[in-house]
């Protein structure tokens, strides 16, 4: 596989599409961080009406997203967000990046400061052949998601769903809702069990707010 | 150089504004001449008008060939039927700034014509020479926002320009927040650096000291300092291009070299490429350019400083805004760096401003802006497209 400057595990923008997109309500004000060439953004501006906007690392993705008209720029997660108001936007998206991030929970932070919601999405590092594969063979796993070898990937926090929501009780958030998919974006029915969920999803999609001051 | 170089004179198209404007520094010009082009039609809801701010040394024949020199327009790959800025749907207008020298009131002008109040009569007719008033960034936007008000334009699509025109685009921006749809500065900084001003100081003295400028007051002699300029010009250019560029187009190379490479090479017999070149750009500058305005301008640069005016914070210069912003950088501009894009972008994020911001790769340095630049070409049609449809231009 080449490895060219991918910060993402094998980003599926027909998956972010479907999951990411319906929970976004029409209307709203959007920034999607990691935006890539900012088809989520196109997604929501045609058929939502969003004022949607993107920040992208990847710079051929960002002159490619301008050129296409959208409002990206360039951009790290980790770094950038501090410089965005608070309540900015109604929706902050974070696509299959949380685990390629530096600090991820100080970027899931930035992103409940900056907007009233975060949606996330991050592929599932508790899913059944990833544990199934380093029991068997006592080697980092290599998947269809998880597919670049160790000393070469981007993603340098991986987590679990539990791992996940552990972090968000931590810190405070409430989840509005969730569901775990295959890579495919085909919703797994588990959305009652976290964890059957957590064995069998490849990927999972979080909608988070601030939890109310108690 | 020649010491008998002359200034081209030409009759450049204006307007007039007899009721004058009051400047910065608080001096009263009493009348001012706005010398302009235009390239396309205006449409009906005089809705698609695109403003080209010109830099340092340009002027407003963007698109078209060059009066005095017959040189194709600074940015004829840009602005055109098609191009990027596509005079077939866009309204492009560009405008000679005030303190230059292509017909818009500047140095050059006369004192008859354009008179402070405390005028004394032994000065009348003659040019202001460095007593014109310094002149900002801030004066070349009022007196180009004089003019797109007396067209009937109440909102520009857009504003775009690159270096000291990237200036003028964020102090429109940030001036006349609701008469810009689109902001597009390009390679350019909110303040001028210290660096940016040493080298403009170079530049000044370098015309100081040609005795052929005699005060400012060269007129009265007929001779320019045409050495002074170039030598400001040769220095200036350097900061226009980048180490990789010199190197790809002089190397080492020396010119009229000898045939037989075992021939001794003169001291000063034969000159390397990048001297060659550097001359040249220097002597035909003279004839195009009055050393009194490039002292006016680049002193004009030196001060524009968005943060200062607006007591350190740059987000309340954009504060509010619905302009849409494009910012644009080259990899290998060390003039006007990345980082002084990126700082910008940061404060219209501060500023929850719609921005888009892209570093294009380049190894031309600051110059990429006006050459060659596919990429870059493609990405301003793009985002112009695109602000066009959340325009409602059709």
């Amino acid at each position: 596989m080449d490895a060219g400057p991918v910060r993402f595990v094998a980003k599926n923008m027909r998956v972010d599409l479907h999951l990411i997109g319906e929970m976004i309500a029409p209307g709203t004000r959007v920034l999607d961080i990691g935006c890539g060439d900012g088809e989520l953004i196109e997604y929501l501006y045609r058929t939502k009406g969003c004022d949607a906007r993107g920040i992208e690392i990847d710079m051929a993705e960002v002159t490619r997203a301008v050129t296409h008209g959208l409002a990206v720029m360039h951009g790290d997660a980790d770094v950038d967000l501090a410089h965005y108001p608070d309540g900015a936007f109604d929706y902050v998206v974070l696509s299959r990046t949380l685990q390629a991030v530096e600090r991820p929970a100080e970027v899931l932070r930035q992103m409940l400061r900056i907007g009233t919601r975060a949606v996330v999405s991050f592929p599932n590092f508790g899913h059944w052949l990833v544990r199934w594969q380093l029991l068997r063979h006592g080697r980092m796993p290599m998947t269809p998601t998880w597919n670049r070898p160790w000393h070469e990937t981007p993603n340098i926090h991986p987590c679990t769903i539990h791992d996940f929501f552990d972090l968000c009780g931590q810190e405070g958030y409430r989840v509005e809702s969730w569901l775990a998919a295959d890579e495919a974006g085909r919703r797994a029915p588990w959305r009652r069990y976290p964890r059957l969920a957590n064995l069998f999803g490849e990927q999972a999609v979080v909608l988070l707010t601030r939890a109310e001051k108690r | 150089m020649d010491q008998t170089e002359t200034l081209a004179e030409y009759e450049h198209s204006h307007i007039t504004f007899p009721q004058g404007m009051v400047l910065d520094c608080g001096v009263t010009l009493a009348r001012i001449d706005v010398a302009f082009r235009t390239y396309g039609t205006l449409n009906a809801a005089r809705s698609n008008a695109v403003l080209v701010c010109h830099a340092l040394t340009g002027d407003q024949y963007v698109a078209e060939a060059h009066p005095v020199t017959g040189k194709p327009g600074w940015w004829d790959a840009v602005v055109g039927p098609g191009l990027s800025v596509d005079t077939d749907r866009y309204f492009v207008i560009c405008v000679n700034v005030l303190g230059g020298c292509m017909g818009s009131t500047g140095p050059r002008s006369l004192r008859a014509d354009i008179d402070s109040p405390n005028h004394s009569p032994s000065h009348a007719s003659s040019p202001w020479g460095t007593d014109f008033p310094p002149i900002t960034i801030r004066d070349m936007v009022r007196a180009q926002k004089m003019l797109i008000d007396h067209l009937g334009i109440s909102r520009l699509f857009a504003v775009i320009g690159g270096s000291m025109g990237g200036m003028q685009v964020l102090q429109w921006a940030a001036d006349f927040p609701d008469a810009v749809f689109a902001a597009i500065p390009v390679a350019t900084a909110a303040f001028h650096s210290a660096q940016n001003i040493a080298f403009h100081e170079v530049g000044r003295q370098a015309i100081f000291a040609d005795p052929d400028w005699q005060g400012g007051r060269y007129w009265e002699t007929g001779k320019i300092p045409a050495r002074g300029l170039a030598v400001a010009r040769m220095c200036a250019h350097i900061t226009y291009l980048s180490e990789q560029a010199l190197t790809r187009k002089f190397g080492r190379r020396l010119q009229n070299a000898p045939k037989n490479p075992t021939e001794a090479i003169g001291l000063f017999g034969d000159m390397f490429e990048v001297e060659s070149y550097l001359r040249h750009q220097g002597s035909t500058f003279v004839h195009r350019f009055d050393a009194n305005s490039y002292l006016t301008i680049t002193r004009a640069m030196d001060f524009f400083d968005l943060f200062t005016d607006h007591d350190g914070d740059l987000a309340l210069a954009f504060q509010g805004t619905k302009t849409r912003f494009c910012l644009v950088s080259f990899t290998s501009d060390w003039l006007f760096p990345t980082a002084e894009s990126r700082t910008i972008a940061r404060a219209l994020n501060r500023a929850a401003a719609n921005v888009s911001f892209v570093e294009i790769p380049s190894d031309k340095g600051h110059d990429a802006f006006l050459l060659d630049e596919p990429d870059f070409h493609r990405m301003l049609a793009g985002f112009l497209r695109g602000c066009a449809e959340h325009a409602g231009l059709t």
